[in-house]
């Protein structure tokens, strides 16, 4: 039995870390890309350097979805260690490839499957000179392959090994033999291409792939932000590598060869949001990147942050927790830390990108709302979407946009007045008013995080304290007004609807798709900010049963919705993903059919 | 602890700097802590110092993290921009500060709980960075606010109050802070007033990480007998070995100081530090010689006080090694810094 689709379909490759597999897997997903084929491609990565497995998967999809399937048609086992475990994953009718220099019919006992053997090393053996050299070309080898067997075009995978190597000709034309190499060696011994295979389309035009560390990088460098202090932390550290990039080239001045911008390496997690807070306290638009290890460590100067009003830009890429955890696996994990981040009475205003694309507005977004609101403003991206390319829409910069640095006082509205008193609630939205040093002798003011009065001084008084403290609370409901609103699907008029945020809104686009194939309608509402204003409350009040899809264990969406709004919590029901995959489509339509009572049959085994 | 504002009454006599302002101009608040508290002596040479030069308040920084030493931020400079941050990272928010705004002075109070346990190390890394600020370390030995433990500057032997005697060997502010690399490392005795304000105001000047080690006894916890940092025991073990003149850019050098024995430090803008060596066989500028000084002083159970290195270190300064511009990040416009569409459309081409 073959299964025979076009444009529809997953590939997952098996190689072992550090052997150069990311380049030959970049290389098939962008030249399936550039035909104009929806793609997506997912890296699950050890936390190591060299040496452990890993896997990509890419996922081909006529239709756009960008989720995990959840099955694998053609796996390409290049990783002796892990060969049992990839064989029994390929779904019945899919395809095997492996290295058959080293013969294995032991292990291939799969009926249903077919078996290809190409002798990769011994191909590039014979062709290529050096351990390294050959290691790197054996994986560029099975891209060769795949052209074969999936009839991509070959030109373009040499147009795309050009610009890759625009600066190493020679690595163009040794790439391109091994791509050949394998290539000819399926040609002559497989019928190709297989029932599995691209045909050229048009859907990927005003499209790019990239992925989400890149684009919040980029959104910062369009915010206008000049102090980046940061401490390493996977996944979050790619976001400072690539905003370190864009500035080199966007931010240097060309005659004077100045950086409009600061870079720092902080000594911990710690430093880094206290530089944070200095730069931005002295009026420069300053972020950091980190993921939850690092929210825990900087919870304390996030509560000075919220509680002497102090604009600060942090971008939490979630890891799987708790405590280490699995550093290069995905979660949603720390939407309650950071919503809570920090002892005493404290909250703190969250966004929710669901894509690179958001990821990028969102991080330009995020400044304009820190320094409107004066606190903390973060925005929650996953290891999924901030290291994984995703196909999205180009991202687009309006020139007459201009940074929205909320209520500071400048030289000349000091002249005019007569005092200036920084906690005041002149406007009565809760928002005070700020200077920068250095502006007019009115400015000054202490900034302190113990109890002080709406004027900025020392306080221990139960009356003054709790002036500022309420109106903190005034301050965070004009922030709901001001969050990024939820994005709705669906009729509006389902009993049963689901729930979300980030990460997931793929699997739940194609999830949806297939549970209405089944009759079955539900409405969709995606949450992109916390505090959750009045539309929020609205969908969760119109709704009689609600799905909470969400990637963490404890049901922290749910807990937030249960917490912050009016909903009932019976209404609410939960589907936890966990296992540090990205969820799949198939986990969310097997939950909510066999909730419904419809599709008990469809729920046979462990979520995928 | 509650606020008390000063009255802002200055006699017309009083006499004024350049900026017509008055000693008064540069009070801030009431002090709050224990009459006779050293901080009190280094708050008044602070004043004293700014006044002097005729420092702009509003162009004034003052940082603090957690502590009585923390507190004293509040006390001076009243015109000048204040941050109060959290126990041991006031050195990050410095960092941050200063860079978004190079233009402005910046001054960080701490303590020795502060700087040398819990906040060791952001004050380290402050130094590896050459972070331009002055770093006062208020140093008494013991935790004041929590009523009297041991800090990590207690000595060898010394006795707390409650007699429990103290047997973990000190961290040296001034030895690490050389060993570091810092260009400005001085020791001083809040009780004298004559040798701290020229401190103050050279490392206010200074271009880079100018630390001041000031020792100031705790009245109520540290001043008792068999403490190795009462004011007896400082009046009796310290050793000035380095004075230091300030002299402001532009300003004749009015103060006499035989040729040989002085050894002018220029510093950025043209204003000088003048170290006269009381000891001969010393050199304060040179890095390792004033190390090996230092230490064998401590080892005899002396305190050397004064300017005990000073040396340029303006290559090695934050903005100078990131190649920040002169004009404040802080100060850019928006224009300038957002590279607009068409550049990222060029951006997106990489991504297609």
């Amino acid at each position: 039995m073959t299964v025979s689709r076009v444009n529809d379909f997953a590939i997952k490759i098996a190689t072992v870390n550090g052997t150069g597999s990311a380049s030959a897997n970049t290389l098939l997903m962008k030249s399936i890309f550039r035909s104009g084929i929806p793609v997506m491609g997912k890296n699950y990565f050890p936390s190591n350097i060299q040496g452990l497995p890993t896997w990509y998967e890419i996922r081909v999809s006529k239709d756009g979805y960008v989720a995990r399937s959840g099955k694998v048609d053609i796996m390409v086992c290049m990783n002796a260690e892990t060969y049992a475990r990839d064989v029994r994953e390929v779904a019945p009718g899919g395809y095997l490839i492996y290295d058959s220099t080293w013969p294995r019919p032991a292990l291939l006992k799969r009926d249903d499957v077919t078996v290809m053997g190409v002798p990769l090393a011994r191909l590039c053996n014979e062709n290529f000179k050096g351990v390294r050299t050959r290691i790197l070309m054996k994986n560029i080898c099975y891209a060769g392959v795949l052209a074969a067997l999936l009839d991509l075009d070959l030109a373009r995978i040499r147009e795309l090994l050009a610009e890759t190597y625009a600066k190493k000709p020679a690595l163009v034309e040794s790439n391109m033999q091994a791509i050949q190499l394998g290539y000819d060696y399926a040609k002559a011994n497989f019928a190709c291409p297989l029932p599995l295979r691209v045909e050229r389309m048009d859907k990927t035009g005003g499209h790019i792939m990239i992925d989400g560390n890149t684009a919040a990088a980029l959104g910062c460098v369009y915010a206008g932000a000049t102090v980046a202090a940061w401490y390493p932390i996977t996944p979050s550290t790619s976001l400072m590598d690539a905003f370190k990039s864009f500035a080199d080239k966007l931010r240097v001045d060309p005659e004077t060869g100045r950086a409009n911008f600061a870079f720092i390496q902080a000594e911990d997690e710690l430093a880094a949001i206290g530089m944070v807070l200095g730069a931005n306290w002295n009026g420069a638009r300053s972020f950091t990147a980190t993921s939850g290890p690092g929210v825990s460590l900087m919870g304390e100067f996030l509560g000075l942050a919220y509680y002497a009003e102090v604009p600060a830009v942090l971008f939490d890429v979630q890891r799987v927790g708790p405590s280490t955890g699995m550093p290069t696996r995905t979660q949603q994990c720390d939407l309650m830390s950071a919503a809570y981040a920090s002892h005493g009475d404290t909250k703190h205003v969250c966004l929710y990108p669901a894509n690179p694309e958001e990821c990028f507005y969102m991080a330009v977004q995020a400044f304009d709302l820190a320094e409107r609101l004066q606190t903390p403003v973060m925005v929650m991206l996953d290891l999924d979407i901030g290291m994984n390319d995703w196909m999205c829409r180009d991202l687009k910069w309006d020139d007459s946009r201009q940074a929205d640095r909320g209520k500071v006082l400048g030289r000349e509205e000091l002249e005019k007045i007569e005092k200036f008193h920084r906690y005041v609630d002149k406007d009565e939205d809760g928002i005070p008013y700020r200077t920068f040093p250095g502006v007019h002798p009115k400015g000054a003011y202490f900034t302190r995080g113990s109890g002080h009065t709406q004027f900025g001084t020392y306080t221990e008084d139960a009356v003054e304290y709790q002036i500022v403290l309420d109106r903190l609370v005034r301050k965070f409901a004009t922030a709901k007004r001001l969050v990024p609103a939820p994005v709705f699907e669906g009729s509006g008029k389902a009993q049963a609807a689901i729930v979300s945020l980030g990460s997931c809104d793929g699997a739940i686009h194609e999830a949806l798709d297939v549970i209405a194939s089944r009759g079955v309608h539900l409405d969709y509402m995606r949450v992109r900010g916390f505090p959750f204003g009045e539309e929020v409350e609205k969908f969760l009040a119109e709704h009689e049963i609600i799905y909470v899809v969400e990637q963490n264990r404890d049901a922290q969406l749910k807990s937030l919705l249960t917490l912050e709004t009016r909903v009932e919590k019976s209404k609410l029901r939960s589907l936890l993903h966990y296992s540090g995959l990205p969820v799949s489509s198939k986990f969310i339509v097997d939950g909510v059919l066999a909730d419904l009572g419809e599709g008990r049959r469809a729920v046979t085994g462990v979520a995928s | 602890m509650t606020y008390i504002p000063k009255p802002k009454i200055a006699h017309p006599s009083l006499p004024r700097n350049e900026l017509g302002l008055t000693r008064r101009d540069y009070e801030g608040s009431l002090s709050t802590l224990c009459a006779g508290c050293g901080h009190d002596s280094i708050t008044a040479a602070i004043i004293e110092a700014s006044w002097g030069i005729s420092l702009r308040p509003e162009n004034l920084v003052k940082l603090s993290g957690i502590g009585c030493s923390s507190k004293t931020t509040a006390y001076f400079v009243g015109g000048a921009h204040g941050f109060n941050s959290v126990h041991g990272r006031m050195p990050s928010i410095a960092m941050g500060a200063n860079a978004a705004n190079r233009d402005l002075y910046y001054i960080g109070i701490s303590g020795d709980g502060d700087s040398l346990s819990i906040g060791l190390g952001q004050f380290c890394h402050a130094i590896r960075r050459n972070l331009d600020m002055l770093y006062i370390i208020e140093n008494n030995g013991v935790y004041g606010l929590t009523k009297g433990q041991f800090s990590a500057s207690a000595d060898i032997g010394t006795k707390a109050k409650k007699g429990e005697v103290n047997q973990q060997p000190p961290i040296d502010p001034v030895l690490l802070a050389m060993n570091l690399g810092a260009g400005f490392v001085a020791r001083s005795f809040s009780g004298d007033k004559k040798q701290l304000v020229p401190l103050i105001q050279a490392g206010l000047e200074y271009p880079g990480f100018a630390l001041i080690d000031v020792l100031s006894p705790c009245v109520t916890f540290n001043d008792h007998e068999g403490s190795t940092k009462s004011y007896q025991f400082t009046r009796e073990h310290y050793e000035p070995v380095v004075e230091a003149d300030f002299v402001p850019f532009q300003r004749e050098i009015s103060t006499d100081y035989g040729a040989g024995e002085a050894v002018p430090v220029m510093l950025h803008d043209g204003s000088r530090v003048v170290l006269r060596k009381l000891a001969e066989d010393y050199d304060p500028t040179d890095a390792h010689a004033a190390y090996d000084y230092v230490q064998q002083h401590i080892a005899k159970g002396e305190y050397l006080t004064g300017l005990l290195h000073c040396r340029p270190t303006t290559d090695t300064e934050f903005h100078a090694l990131n190649r920040t511009p002169e004009q404040p990040l802080n100060q850019l416009p928006f224009g300038k810094l957002v590279p607009g569409a068409k550049a990222l459309d060029k951006v997106l081409a990489r991504y297609r």
